[in-house]
């Protein structure tokens, strides 16, 4: 099979005068797991509704492993999602919930029962079946509409901010499980989600939803390391943007350009010079000690303020509360800044 | 003095229950089962024949007079409308309420809203009088059928034994109408709310699932909105089974329970015998609402 899973042809979703999804051009793998990240109103899940077919784009096209689907209604789709209610059937138990794919295709009720515990096993329920879904916690809920989801066999798997609802260290174990069950059974994953560190610790490769466009596409490292756009740099996770004075009077040019603040070394004074590393002087502004790390907030010459994050390893609070209103030189490693559009 | 008094309230909130619910509690306990009690005690006294006077005695005798057949049929008879009017409303009430709970605009659900229930500020009396001149011979529902040609099917309607009758007023089919009309909205309130609270997501799921919209409304529409149609059929099944104006009114000169208890209390004086009639109904919603909290009705209350 030579066609993406899925792919994105222009495709626009307009409400009146809101641009919700503008002329997005997309292609998702065979079997990937691929994240679409952004703020709240930014087109993200519009995407996912589209691809599901609750939503029609009001121009482009969408293809499913190069057949279009743009027009079908849902049920014609061979796609399924996991909504972020859950929108588990309250009148039915587990068992039914689960199943409900397969009866609605009329498949044998042994069979039926057979595949429903393959599927709660996959997720780690089994024996809940005759529970109702008011009976269960949020995480197991979680778990019963993703094996409903999956008891199909779909060809795309969507999940809509699926863990926004669980707490976080449930969060976290159902990120390191939904990304181990999606390398099990095979199927592509579009992960609709507005956590970055939840797009970065599970996807294959991300796209930054942006007022209806996408700002980039990229893996993970890629996103991070190489924001595209200031916008992305300022979305995932914490950067410093350069700009203006301080730009031209570090690198001698003109533009924006973004560093994290993990990247950047303190010193009290100028050591060694590598022809690696960028080089600026500047204040300490302020000093918030963390504990495990401090962070610094340092204006530059040329009147842009960083901010600075460094481990505590040998430093104690007196030691590092000491710097504030001093002078510092700070470096870091000219592959470590991206110039960044926008 | 008002913070002595508030804070000795504060430390006796039990007080401030009973202070609260004096005043309902002593409603319900007196006149309401007060009345039901009465009712009750008479249901067991007699009426001598020969004098017209109740005899204040304990007997079974006025619930024997229940099991003539005259008697039978009235309760059957209006046991019957009641089924039918619930089931027509809920027929009627689905779309509508289904409408008005996942389609309409929030601003046009108001107006909706509104407009079901705008009959009930209105004269009950006065609306059934309207039917009356509706269905009539004279009335525009004949002129309506004779415009297009239809007499014959209106003929062959009112030919129907049982149902029938000389015209549309004075026929068990034109109580029925006036019937369904009147507690329609008792069975689409209950019905929006209990569809509204079925969220969106959950269509949307069924529909993902491969469930077609006719397999979504069989699965999961019409299980989710049925404690809204049991409770929407609680009025309309008790209020259709209590009323005398609709079948004084309309139809023909067969009883009904209401009428049946409104003459023997009135001209004919037989208290007793209209406190057996009232408790009818009374056992036969007993045994319905017992019925409808098996099916999960009042859960969502």
């Amino acid at each position: 099979m030579t066609h993406p899973a899925i792919r994105f042809e222009k495709v626009s979703r307009h409400f009146g005068d809101i641009k919700a999804v503008d002329a997005v051009d997309l292609e998702i793998k065979d079997g990937e797991f691929f994240s679409m990240l952004g703020p709240s109103g930014s087109g993200k899940t519009t995407c996912l509704r589209m691809i599901a077919g609750f939503d029609r784009p009001t121009a482009g096209s969408i293809f499913l492993y190069g057949q279009e689907v743009s027009t079908l209604p849902p049920f014609e789709r061979d796609v399924n999602t996991v909504f972020q209610d859950y929108a588990l059937f309250p009148h039915m138990n587990v068992g039914a919930n689960v199943a409900y794919g397969l009866m609605i295709k009329g498949v044998a009720k042994e069979e039926r029962k057979k595949r429903v515990d393959e599927m709660l096993d996959l997720v780690q329920l089994r024996g809940f079946a005759d529970r109702k879904p008011s009976q269960l916690s949020g995480g197991q809920r979680q778990r019963v509409a993703l094996a409903r989801a999956l008891i199909n066999h779909p060809k795309v798997l969507l999940l809509d901010e699926p863990l926004g609802a669980l707490d976080l260290k449930l969060r976290q174990q159902m990120q390191i499980e939904l990304k181990s069950i999606q390398q099990r059974v095979g199927i592509t994953f579009i992960f609709v989600t507005h956590d970055q560190e939840e797009a970065l610790t599970m996807s294959d490769r991300i796209a930054v939803f942006n007022q209806g466009k996408i700002e980039q596409i990229g893996t993970p490292s890629d996103v991070y390391e190489r924001p595209a756009t200031s916008f992305v740099a300022g979305f995932v996770g914490t950067s410093n943007l350069i700009h203006g004075a301080s730009a031209k009077r570090i690198t001698g040019e003109e533009g924006t350009y973004s560093v994290r603040p993990e990247k950047i070394r303190l010193a009290y004074a100028a050591d060694s010079f590598s022809p690696k590393m960028i080089y600026a002087n500047g204040t300490v502004r302020d000093v918030i000690y963390l504990g495990l790390y401090t962070r610094y907030l340092v204006e530059i010459e040329g009147g842009d303020t960083l901010v600075i994050i460094e481990q505590n390893l040998r430093s104690t609070s007196m030691d590092v509360l000491k710097l504030r209103g001093q002078s510092v030189r700070l470096s870091w490693e000219k592959d470590h800044m991206t110039k960044v559009g926008g | 003095m008002a913070n002595r008094l508030s804070a000795f309230f504060f430390r006796n909130p039990k007080l401030v229950t009973l202070l609260l619910l004096s005043l309902p509690l002593a409603y319900m306990v007196v006149v309401y089962l007060g009345s039901l009690f009465a009712l009750l005690i008479n249901s067991f006294y007699y009426l001598e024949e020969f004098t017209g006077l109740v005899v204040k005695e304990f007997t079974l005798s006025t619930y024997g007079q229940l099991l003539k057949p005259a008697n039978l049929g009235i309760f059957g008879r209006t046991a019957g409308m009641a089924l039918a009017v619930t089931i027509m409303d809920a027929i009627i009430a689905f779309p509508l309420a289904y409408y008005i709970a996942k389609f309409a605009s929030p601003r046009l659900r108001t107006y909706l809203y509104i407009a079901v229930t705008l009959p009930l500020w209105s004269s009950y009396i006065v609306r059934v009088y309207a039917w009356k001149l509706i269905l009539s011979k004279e009335g525009i529902v004949s002129w309506f059928v004779d415009l297009l040609h239809l007499n014959f099917a209106l003929d062959w309607v009112l030919s129907l034994p049982g149902i029938g009758g000389s015209s549309l007023s004075l026929s068990p089919i034109g109580m029925f109408i006036a019937f369904c009309y009147i507690w329609l909205p008792y069975m689409i309130v209950p019905i929006q709310t209990a569809l509204e609270r079925v969220p969106k997501s959950l269509l949307e799921a069924s529909s993902d699932l491969g469930a077609t919209p006719a397999q979504t409304l069989r699965t999961v529409i019409l299980p989710l909105a049925f404690p809204g149609v049991v409770a929407g059929s609680i009025f309309t099944f008790s209020l259709t089974l209590g009323d005398f104006i609709v079948p004084q009114s309309l139809g023909n000169s067969r009883f009904f329970i209401g009428q049946a208890v409104y003459s023997y209390q009135g001209t004919a004086g037989n208290i007793p015998l209209a406190a057996a009639f009232t408790m009818g109904p009374i056992v036969i919603m007993i045994a319905y609402l017992l019925i409808a909290r098996k099916l999960g009705a009042f859960d969502a209350l």
